[in-house]
C-alpha cells in the first residue's frame, strides 16, 4: 500500500486469547473516533478479531500495528498484523472460503477480506505472515 | 475464572451474554450449557446476544455447536436479540448460522421454542 500520512500509531501484542479482546476494543474506540457508521465499525472490529485470532492460532502469536491514516480528504484505519509463524504456502488456497488448516470454519482470512476496503497479504513458508487491511470513513 | 450465568425458566434455560467474550469464556459456556441441559432435562435453550456488538467466526461457531449439541440432548436452541449491524457483518463474513433458530427478543424466542416443542409432541 502506498505511503500515507500516519496521524497516530500504536502496536498491540497478540500473545494470548485475551489480547484478541484488547485488539477489538482498540479498533472499536478508533472507528468510533473516526465516526464510522455502526455497520462499518462492526465490520472493521470483526475483521480485526478474525485476523488477530489467525495471528495467534496459526502464527503462534504476533502483533498488530494500528494506524490512523489520512488520504486527504478522507481518514481511515489501517491494521497490519504480523506473525513469525510457519507462513502460508498457498495464499490463493488460504483465501478460499471454507479452507482451513486449523479447527475453525475457514472463514477468517476470506471473511476478513470482504469486511474491509483494502486487503494485502504477504507470506512465505518459514517467513511468517503479514496481513494489512484498511477501511475508510 | 469468570463464568456466564445460566438461568432456568421453567422448561427453558436462558443465557444472557453481556461481556466481550474471550475465547476461553466461550468454550466454558459451551460446556456448562451442555451439562445443564442434561442435568435439568431442559427442552429449550435461549441465548440472548443483544449486548454483543460483534459476533466473529469463533463465537458464531460456538453458537452453532451449542445448538447442535443441545439438539442431540433433545433440546431446541434459539439465538435471540442479534443487533442489525452484527447480522449484516455475519452474512458478509460468510457465516449464516444455518441450523440455528433466531428470534428478535427473548419473548419471541420462547414463543418460537414452544411452537417447535408442540410440533414435536
Amino acid at each position: 500500500m502506498i505511503a500515507l500520512p500516519v496521524l497516530r500509531k500504536q502496536i498491540i501484542p497478540i500473545q494470548a486469547p485475551n489480547d484478541i479482546v484488547v485488539v477489538r476494543q482498540k479498533v472499536r474506540a478508533l472507528t468510533t473516533e473516526l465516526r464510522f457508521s455502526l455497520v462499518d465499525q462492526t465490520k472493521m472490529v470483526t475483521a480485526a478479531s478474525e485476523l488477530a485470532r489467525n495471528a495467534l492460532e496459526h502464527g503462534k502469536g504476533g502483533q498488530v500495528q494500528v494506524e490512523l491514516v489520512e488520504d486527504d480528504p478522507r481518514r481511515g484505519l489501517r491494521l497490519t498484523f504480523e506473525d513469525q509463524g510457519p507462513g502460508i504456502p498457498n495464499i490463493d488456497l488460504a483465501l478460499k472460503d471454507g479452507y482451513t488448516t486449523g479447527n475453525g470454519l475457514g472463514l477468517g482470512l476470506s471473511g476478513a477480506k470482504r469486511l474491509v476496503n483494502e486487503f494485502e497479504i504477504e507470506s512465505a513458508p518459514g517467513k511468517g505472515t503479514r496481513v494489512t487491511v484498511a477501511r475508510w470513513r | 475464572m469468570d463464568r456466564i450465568p445460566i438461568l432456568r425458566m421453567g422448561e427453558f434455560l436462558l443465557v444472557t451474554i453481556q461481556v466481550d467474550m474471550h475465547d476461553q469464556l466461550a468454550l466454558s459456556l459451551q460446556e456448562d450449557l451442555t451439562q445443564r441441559v442434561q442435568k435439568t432435562g431442559a427442552r429449550g435453550v435461549l441465548i440472548d446476544i443483544s449486548a454483543l456488538d460483534i459476533v466473529d467466526s469463533f463465537i458464531g461457531r460456538m453458537l452453532a455447536t451449542i445448538a447442535g449439541t443441545a439438539r442431540l440432548l433433545d433440546a431446541q436452541t434459539a439465538v435471540v436479540g442479534m443487533q442489525p449491524a452484527v447480522a449484516i457483518t455475519l452474512v458478509e463474513l460468510g457465516l449464516q448460522l444455518r441450523g440455528v433458530r433466531t428470534a428478535l427478543d427473548v419473548e419471541k424466542g420462547m414463543t418460537l421454542l414452544r411452537a417447535a416443542l408442540e410440533r414435536r409432541a
